[in-house]
């Protein structure tokens, strides 16, 4: 975490004094670039050394006794959290400055007027780099279809920018290994991308509001984005203090509710009700996920837990992903833009494209 | 000057008017900020992202809370 704490980035001053701006600015982007550097040469060491530390913590100084419900649960929330909460730093740090080359406008612009299955594909990729928080989904949502941009397109956009997140991704692969990380990054982006073919398919287009229709915007009406890298590393390090201040307590929490399913639950116990052999639980595992509400961050650690205790991998994916992509809050924002019967629709293809996914990892490990 | 701040009403929107209504204050220039929560609007300006900040028909920032000195250099 260190190496963005310490980064001293340009103040505004650069810009009131211009005939030292070019020099200072070069100046301050080698500094920069060094103290990342000796940043990620700390965050490596200390990363390496979780395990040992979590050990010594666990079983020396809290002398709780090695292989103990208790000592298994202290262990693994003091390993857990600070190996979580690195690696989601780093990515994050990461994501942020990937996305300063990526704007709403700019998708748009690639989107408008792309045929239908090549736009879903891309429409659903550049649904994980382009940044856009959702509150906004509305307006984007006027702003693509009004502008060309097909509605399956748009929609493979809305679908896979929630659910295939780098908070997703990183918590699964910090608990549950790149595996499982892979497999949901390319389910996700398959879910996002087929729901929206088939919705394009469908014909809804007059399901959408009317006043919505009635409009036209320009898809050329790109804002000039030009930033130097010191704003592109100064949005990573913003993008580090929003995303991280906001979700680190959800990852504790995530992580404490699922040391104690760890420690304290008998193995095998979720066999029964979410195993394989259970053939309604995947349906059930969407269905409940809709009206829940929870961001990656507090899912995955209970996830992580239940599969631990014999849950199916099908099951645990259906369920997280019916969580992530397809809540209440977002049914109510999009009904704005979209009649009741195509919110309908929309719930049901997506549902059941994550249903299929459920099933078929449930079929293949 | 007519200053639009743009959106629904999240709490980086709000952020976003405050910072705006601290800079007018801080140049001492006579301008109108007024807030646009109605999505129609907002497309019609061509904005996609909240929130989002239109001096006199231009957008000068989109999708992310401007910082006040960003936004004094928009309006001097």
């Amino acid at each position: 975490m260190k190496e963005v704490k310490n980064i001293n980035y340009p103040s505004a001053y650069d810009k009131d004094l211009p005939e030292k701006a070019t020099i200072k600015k070069s100046a301050n982007l080698f500094f920069n670039i060094g103290l990342i550097a000796a940043g990620a040469g700390l965050w490596y060491l200390v990363y390496s050394q979780l395990n040992s530390l979590a050990d010594f913590l666990t079983y020396n100084v809290f002398s709780i006794q090695q292989g103990s419900r208790l000592g298994e649960a202290v262990h693994f929330f003091l390993y857990d959290t600070p190996k979580v909460l690195m690696l989601l730093s780093l990515v994050i740090f990461g994501v942020g400055i990937i996305r300063t080359f990526f704007t709403p406008e700019g998708t748009r612009k690639i989107l408008a007027g792309k045929r239908e299955s090549v736009g879903n594909v891309l429409a659903a990729f550049l649904g994980i780099v382009t940044p856009f928080c959702s509150c906004s989904a509305v307006p984007l949502f006027i702003g693509f279809v009004t502008a060309g941009v097909p509605l399956g397109v748009t929609l493979s956009f809305l679908i896979a920018a929630p659910m295939v997140n780098e908070i997703a991704l990183v918590l699964l692969y910090g608990l549950l290994g790149w595996k499982i990380a892979a497999l949901y990054l390319v389910t996700g982006l398959l879910v996002a991308i087929v729901a929206g073919w088939v919705i394009g398919r469908l014909g809804m287009e007059e399901h959408i509001e009317d006043w919505v229709r009635e409009i036209r915007t320009n898809a050329d009406n790109v804002p000039d984005n030009a930033l130097n890298w010191n704003e592109r590393l100064k949005a990573g390090k913003t993008a580090f203090v929003e995303i991280v201040g906001k979700v680190w307590i959800y990852v504790i929490a995530g992580i404490a509710v699922g040391a104690g399913i760890h420690g304290y639950v008998p193995e095998g116990f979720m066999a029964s009700i979410m195993g394989k052999g259970a053939w309604w639980s995947v349906p059930a595992a969407v269905v409940i996920g809709i009206p829940m509400y929870s961001n990656a961050a507090g899912i995955v650690p209970v996830i992580q837990a239940l599969l631990g205790k014999g849950a199916a991998l099908g099951t645990v994916l259906a369920f997280m992903m019916s969580v992530i992509a397809l809540s209440l809050p977002e049914m109510v924002i999009l009904r704005k833009v979209l009649k009741p019967s195509m919110i309908t629709v929309f719930v049901m293809v997506v549902g059941c494209g994550i249903l299929l996914v459920g099933y078929l990892f449930n079929l293949i490990i | 000057m007519k200053i639009l701040v743009c959106g629904p009403g999240c709490s980086n929107c709000t952020k976003a008017e405050s910072i705006v209504k601290e800079a007018v204050a801080d140049a001492g220039i006579d301008a109108d900020i007024l807030k646009v929560t109605d999505f129609a609007e907002m497309a019609k300006l061509g904005v996609l992202s909240t929130p989002a900040v239109v001096i006199n028909g231009k957008i000068m920032c989109v999708g992310k809370v401007p910082a006040k000195n960003e936004v004094l250099s928009w309006i001097k």
